[in-house]
């Protein structure tokens, strides 16, 4: 199975070379590696129908845990074949949808990139791995959301969908690690034995949470929805795939994954059930404003999505039966729609519904392919649709307490969606022709295969439904619920409660399709304040996180030099002060020498020569004062045994003096430029910043000390430095290492000093 | 006598601050060198001080029991002269920008970092 992930980001590498080599040859290859993934995936269908699970483990980082280990079950199969079949489709179909596109190369990079990180997702067993793939699909969506980078909304929308799944991202990640700490393993399949362990913890509800809204954002639920109508910037092949078929359902699938290992509390159960059935409806319900039929489909993969949550919420062994036929329907058939919607666009122009009509002559093919899915996701038998939305219907019947409450809101989302499917199926084909600004053609081959093959499927799976994925569904509730069910699936349960219900939502979506104008009429009279809008926080959220970084910088970083002195020292008094009054209580001072005369005396000179140096009023008095602090820091050290100590100092004070002297002989006047208060402030800080230092001192030496390298110097110096003045052994024979360094230092100086005088102030003007 | 080498810390790293903060290039400079007056100081105090023994081997071939710790001398020695660099590249450093610029005040040189808007 690694090779099965990895062929993708090979794949992804070396196809620039190959599109160099042939064109074509590069395409027809892109279309083929997702065709011999779906192939090798449906070949391990047996062994997973006979109730097999395979793993298998490779290491990447043992030490910390952190390993490459796939784990194939039912519904991890499931999610591979839906990768890799609409993988399929979108590729083929790509081909002829970009063509001419000077970066379809790139675009081909992405999305095999995408699907590669995909496969690893839902076949990641590992939690830290299955992360990398989570976040390396975000990264991938936000490329090919921003794939028309030169548009300014596709890169705020591509930049909108990475922030909010990143952020989402963030939240699994912290929640998975807590996981990981409560059962000690980072393997996912072990969690499933360990429900009890985990939703006993006393860290559970905060892990659910963190894990839910990483679910949340990438699937796009109430109140994260809106960067998915917004990613409807990406090119068509993109929204069928990433943000319809695969992407989207990530976040379903963490929640089906950790729903043995998480569920069965009323706070993971209630979560899910509700923020489900709000975004059913709440989206659906947002569709009917919307005439581009990208943004519909969009709406009603919202819908989705949100019946997709709340049937995990409900988590009956219907409603999870009825989770995995309605999401391999959605995937076929809201696929197939998506290409649809791109042929058409293609081939006329436009998107907007209301331009189009009567296209059935011109494209009959796809027309066909066009009302086979509508029909499936309306729920018209014989198609897999219907058996989902049967199944839906019946897990809702029998939940407690709110069973009615529940159909209410599912038939009403299915109404919308009813009517979305009208719209975008239907309508764009039938009633007049009307001119486009393209002359309509039937889509070449590449175009309309794809959608074809996902459009039959919808039909063969929904007439041969007990037959053909039976046995695999379940299978993948294992995977869901930790047990083996066994309702079957069938197409025909007879005439009862749930397909009349089926009849009613049909026709009241018939009915919304003829009324909607009526209807967006009078919604257009109420006016909504946008701070009903969760997309007004993101947006608020944005602007004002932009506006506090400008701030901080020009707060921080204004280019000011003292600015940044004064952040350092304020830092340092700050930290090394807390420090201090932690470390608590006074130093014990040893006075073992009394101070002698002549030490006052020069302590005395130098602290007013310091003074003097800071209060000069002329460049010339302030360098001759602090020449004499250099002297007396070097007497400083004559005093306390430092002889060289005291001789380099004497020799660099009396060059920098002259240095100093020599340069600045010619200069403006010595003017005091800063403000009164602002000195104020410094002399505070500066006064703080000696205060801490000296308190510093007195701390250390107040503790005693004994040097062990003293000792060793005193024995080896003579013998092996063959030198009496230990000072200067050190300096050319135990560390001449460093001494080499610092002469190096002094060099590159002299150059720098040397280039700096010489050079001319500038190449033109001399 | 340590409390004398304490408050002459304190001084000049006060003063090296206040100098470091100011806007006169040559003030700058001037705070630089108390600052590394100050550090060489604090290294030498807090590698515990002696009178009068330095750190010498007697014609005896040993090192007095109290005598001075020779490593924290030639730490600093190597800080000095190290410092010497510093401060004659930042003085001709200086010239040179004062003589492409024509000021003296770094509140004026900031351009270049300023964040535009």
């Amino acid at each position: 199975m690694l090779y099965a992930v990895v062929a993708g980001f090979i794949f992804a590498i070396f196809f620039p070379a190959a599109v160099r080599i042939n064109k074509q040859a590069g395409k027809i290859a892109a279309a083929v590696l997702p065709l011999g993934i779906f192939i090798y995936f449906a070949s391990f269908y047996n062994t997973i129908t006979e109730g097999n699970v395979i793993a298998q483990s490779y290491n990447w980082i043992p030490s910390l845990g952190i390993n490459l280990s796939f784990y194939l079950d039912g519904l991890s199969l499931t999610f591979a074949l839906i990768i890799s079949l609409v993988g399929f489709a979108v590729f083929l179909y790509t081909a002829s949808y970009m063509e001419g596109n000077k970066y379809i190369t790139r675009f081909y990079i992405y999305i095999t990139l995408f699907m590669a990180s995909m496969l690893g997702l839902v076949l990641s067993d590992n939690i830290i791995t299955m992360f990398v793939f989570w976040e390396l699909t975000s990264i991938s969506s936000y490329f090919l959301i921003g794939f028309n980078h030169d548009k300014e909304r596709s890169r705020i929308y591509a930049l909108q969908a990475l922030l909010i799944t990143g952020g989402g991202g963030l939240a699994l990640l912290a929640g998975l690690i807590i996981i990981a700490n409560i059962s000690g393993g980072w393997s996912i399949s072990s969690l499933a034995d360990l429900n009890e362990l985990i939703t006993g913890h006393k860290h559970y509800p905060i892990a659910a949470i963190l894990v839910l809204i990483g679910a949340f954002t990438k699937s796009a639920q109430f109140p994260f929805h809106f960067w998915l109508p917004n990613a409807m910037e990406a090119p068509t092949p993109v929204s069928a795939y990433l943000h319809s078929a695969t992407m989207v359902k990530a976040g379903i699938y963490l929640m089906a994954r950790m729903n043995p290992s998480l569920g069965g509390t009323d706070l993971w159960q209630h979560t899910i059930l509700i923020v489900g059935a709000v975004t059913m409806l709440f989206t659906a319900m947002l569709s009917l404003k919307q005439t581009d039929l990208k943004k519909l489909l969009a709406y009603s993969t919202l819908g989705v999505l949100g019946t997709l949550t709340m049937l995990l919420g409900i988590g009956s062994d219907l409603a999870i039966k009825a989770f995995m036929i309605y999401l391999i329907a959605h995937s076929l058939y809201k696929g197939t729609l998506f290409l649809i919607a791109g042929i058409i666009d293609h081939e006329t122009g436009t998107r907007d519904i209301t331009k189009l009509g009567g296209l059935r002559k011109l494209m009959p093919i796809t027309m066909v392919i066009a009302v086979l899915a509508s029909l499936s996701k309306m729920g018209i038998i014989p198609l897999i649709g219907f058996v989902g939305k049967e199944t839906v219907y019946a897990s809702a019947l029998e939940f407690e307490p709110f069973g009615t409450l529940l159909i209410i809101l599912a038939i009403a989302a299915n109404v919308f969606i009813v009517y979305i499917t009208i719209a975008v199926g239907f309508k764009p084909f039938f009633g007049k022709l009307k001119p486009t600004p393209k002359e309509p053609h039937e889509s070449p081959f590449k175009m309309w295969f794809g959608p074809m093959i996902l459009a039959l499927l919808g039909v063969v799976l929904g007439m041969f439904s007990s037959v053909v994925i039976n046995s695999l569904i379940n299978f993948t509730e294992i995977g869901v619920i930790n047990k083996k069910l066994n309702i079957p699936v069938k197409l025909w349960h007879g005439f009862n409660l749930e397909l009349a219900l089926s009849v009613l939502t049909v026709l009241l979506g018939v009915l919304l399709y003829f009324k909607r104008d009526n209807i967006v009429n009078t919604l257009n009279k109420i006016s909504f304040t946008k701070y009903v809008k969760p997309s007004y926080y993101y947006e608020f959220l944005l602007s004002s996180t932009l506006s506090f970084a400008k701030f901080q910088t020009k707060f921080l970083q204004n280019g000011n030099l003292s600015n940044y002195a004064a952040m350092i020292i304020v830092a340092t008094i700050f930290l090394g002060g807390l420090a201090l009054v932690s470390f608590g209580g006074a130093p014990n001072i040893d006075l073992t020498f009394a101070p002698t005369f002549a030490e006052v005396i020069i302590g005395i000179i130098l602290i007013l020569a310091a003074i003097s140096a800071v209060r000069a009023k002329s460049r010339l008095t302030a360098i001759v004062s602090v020449g004499v602090v250099g002297y007396s820091v070097a007497l400083i050290f004559i005093m306390y045994s430092a002889p060289d100590l005291a001789m380099t100092q004497f020799a660099i004070e009396t060059l920098t003096v002259i240095l100093f002297v020599l340069v600045i002989y010619r200069l403006p006047k010595y003017l005091p430029f800063s403000s009164m208060t602002r000195r104020i402030r410094d002399f505070i800080l500066a006064g703080l910043g000696g205060l801490l230092m000296s308190l510093i001192v007195l701390f250390i030496i107040a503790e005693p000390m004994t040097s062990e390298l003293k000792k060793y110097f005193g024995e080896n110096s003579l013998t092996i430095g063959k030198g009496r003045n230990i000072v200067n052994v050190i300096l050319v024979d135990f560390r001449a290492l460093d001494t080499m360094g610092e002469i190096a230092v002094l060099a590159i100086a002299a150059i720098g000093v040397y280039a700096l005088l010489k050079l001319k102030s500038n190449g033109s003007e001399k | 006598m340590e409390v004398i080498l304490v408050i002459v810390i304190g001084v000049l790293y006060a003063s090296g601050l206040y100098m470091i903060l100011r806007r006169s290039f040559v003030k700058v400079i001037i705070g630089l060198i108390f600052l590394g007056h100050a550090a060489n100081l604090l290294i030498f105090t807090v590698g515990r001080i002696s009178k009068g023994i330095p750190a010498f081997i007697s014609i005896e071939g040993t090192l007095a029991e109290n005598a001075a710790d020779p490593l924290p001398q030639a730490l600093i020695l190597t800080a000095i002269v190290i410092g010497f660099g510093v401060q004659a590249f930042a003085i001709v450093l200086f010239k040179r920008a004062y003589q492409t610029t024509g000021t003296d005040d770094l509140d004026e040189l900031n351009t270049t970092d300023e964040l535009i808007q």
